[in-house]
């Protein structure tokens, strides 16, 4: 628990620990708190890990996550531990999972799916094909959806 | 639940039995025999890409069958003033029992089948799926060879943007065949159908090498190279010239060879070929009727007779 402490513990909040290196910032889009943070963020980053090499840790103050925003780091951080915060104290702990559909969470990458067409009433809908290795297609038109479109589309 | 979007909807057993139904159907589609199982029953040819072969084979397939049809197209209609496709599929939802749609996106036809009660078929989205074109394929495929299990077949041409070649390859795969893919580098099979069909146990050869494939081959599937598709005209030239068939290269080739072409088509097939009795496109462009009469009456939840006459 040392490397937990690099940042001061938090009262109230959420721990999102073993985010793979270099992904914590994707994790704070995906969460869609990079655009309205009302609450204090602390970033670990590149930390030494016994499960994953090295890894990045974040501490969301005063908001407690809950399992569907969870889920929707699965596709970059699927080993993702959490723990809820209170009074100091580990009041729950959660793991993140991928469910074999995601919904609105990124846009498709093909410029020719209907996904792209101007308007039209549909929601975003990729589907998990393969958990190991990951393998990602759009519902509609199909096509593969690699990590780095993925993220670079998270809506 | 009748939706016909990719070639998945369709198991082995259901492919078998609507190509039975198809032959079937033939004197119905040849207009000897009059059989009214959809009188009634109202189609609507939605076609947001134009394609008349595809409409019209719908149409003649739903009248044969005592049918009627409503042709729509997106030019000068409220599409073209920026309905959307769900609006638009709305419409048509109170108007007919069924749909075929042909649109210009990719996954358009998924969509439309998510946003509607009546069933869809799709005739070709972008550069995704077009199944019933698989289907007539198939039926046609069987008919010369009297199986679809374990056949080796060249396809040729177009393999990146052509869509009847990505739905035929997955169907054929499903039954054993091995593909041998023809076309130049800049048009190859998009590598995640390649992979795809490898995994579900497809033996794949991708080569340039067009005559070396020919003896071999039970089926030969030509496409057609587009011009649109390259830089310049010595580009499309070079390349044109080389995946062309004459019956000249047909010499050597198995007595049971069949040569294929979702038509229309440039200068890819010379009509040499024509008067050949391993040409089948002609064919397989009737096959269209018997086939998507089958189609029309599996989504629409008609059982065909068991004998027609
Ligand atoms: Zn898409």
């Amino acid at each position: 628990m040392s490397e937990m402490r690099r940042v001061t513990a938090i009262r109230n909040g959420t721990v999102i620990d073993h985010i793979p290196a270099g992904y914590a910032l994707q994790v704070i889009r995906m969460l869609r708190m990079d655009m309205n943070i009302s609450t204090p963020v602390s970033l670990v980053m590149n930390v030494p890990s016994d499960k994953i090499g090295r890894k990045d840790v974040l501490k969301i103050e005063d908001r407690e996550l809950n399992q569907e925003e969870l889920d929707r780091l699965a596709i970059i951080a699927p080993a993702a531990s959490i723990a809820i915060i209170r009074n100091h104290v580990v009041s729950g702990k959660l793991k993140v999972e991928l469910s074999g559909e995601l919904i609105n969470i990124a846009s498709c990458s093909f410029s020719n799916c209907i996904t792209k067409a101007d308007r039209e009433p549909l929601p975003q809908r990729m589907k998990v094909v393969n958990q190991e290795p990951l393998e990602i297609r759009c519902y509609y038109c199909g096509k593969g959806q690699s990590l780095e479109e993925l993220i670079e589309n998270i809506i | 639940m009748g939706d016909l979007v990719t070639m998945d909807d369709l198991s082995n057993d259901e492919i078998t039995q609507i190509l039975d139904e198809a032959e079937r159907l033939i004197p119905v589609a040849e207009g000897r025999v009059t059989l009214p199982l959809l009188q009634g029953k109202v189609l609507a040819n939605m076609f947001f890409e134009n394609s008349t072969r595809t409409r019209m084979s719908f149409e003649t397939a739903m009248k044969r069958l005592g049918g009627e049809v409503l042709n729509f197209s997106s030019i000068g209609t409220s599409v073209s003033k920026g309905e959307t496709l769900y609006d638009t599929m709305q419409m048509i939802d109170g108007y007919a029992d069924i749909a075929v749609i042909r649109h210009p996106r990719q996954g358009a036809a998924q969509y439309s089948a998510d946003s509607v009660n009546i069933p869809i078929l799709n005739a070709g989205d972008g550069s995704g799926n077009h199944p019933t074109q698989t289907m007539l394929d198939l039926f046609t495929i069987r008919q010369s060879q009297n199986k679809i299990e374990n056949l080796r077949v060249v396809l040729v041409g177009d393999l990146r943007y052509g869509r009847t070649v990505h739905s035929l390859s997955h169907a054929l795969t499903r039954f054993g065949a091995s593909l041998i893919l023809v076309s130049p580098p800049s048009l190859r099979m998009p590598s995640e159908i390649v992979s795809d069909l490898r995994n579900s146990g497809c033996e794949i050869l991708e080569t340039e090498n067009f005559k070396d494939q020919l003896d071999s081959a039970d089926v030969i599937y030509m496409t057609r190279i587009q011009k649109e598709r390259f830089p310049d005209d010595d580009e499309y030239s070079k390349v044109a010239g080389i995946f062309k068939l004459s019956s000249n290269d047909l010499t050597d080739v198995k007595e049971n060879l069949i040569v294929m072409h979702p038509l229309p088509r440039v200068d890819e097939i010379d009509s040499s070929v024509d008067k050949t009795r391993h040409s089948k496109y002609f064919q397989q462009a009737f096959n269209g009727v018997p086939t998507r009469m089958a189609l029309l009456c599996r989504s629409l939840g008609i059982d065909v007779p068991k004998k027609v006459k």
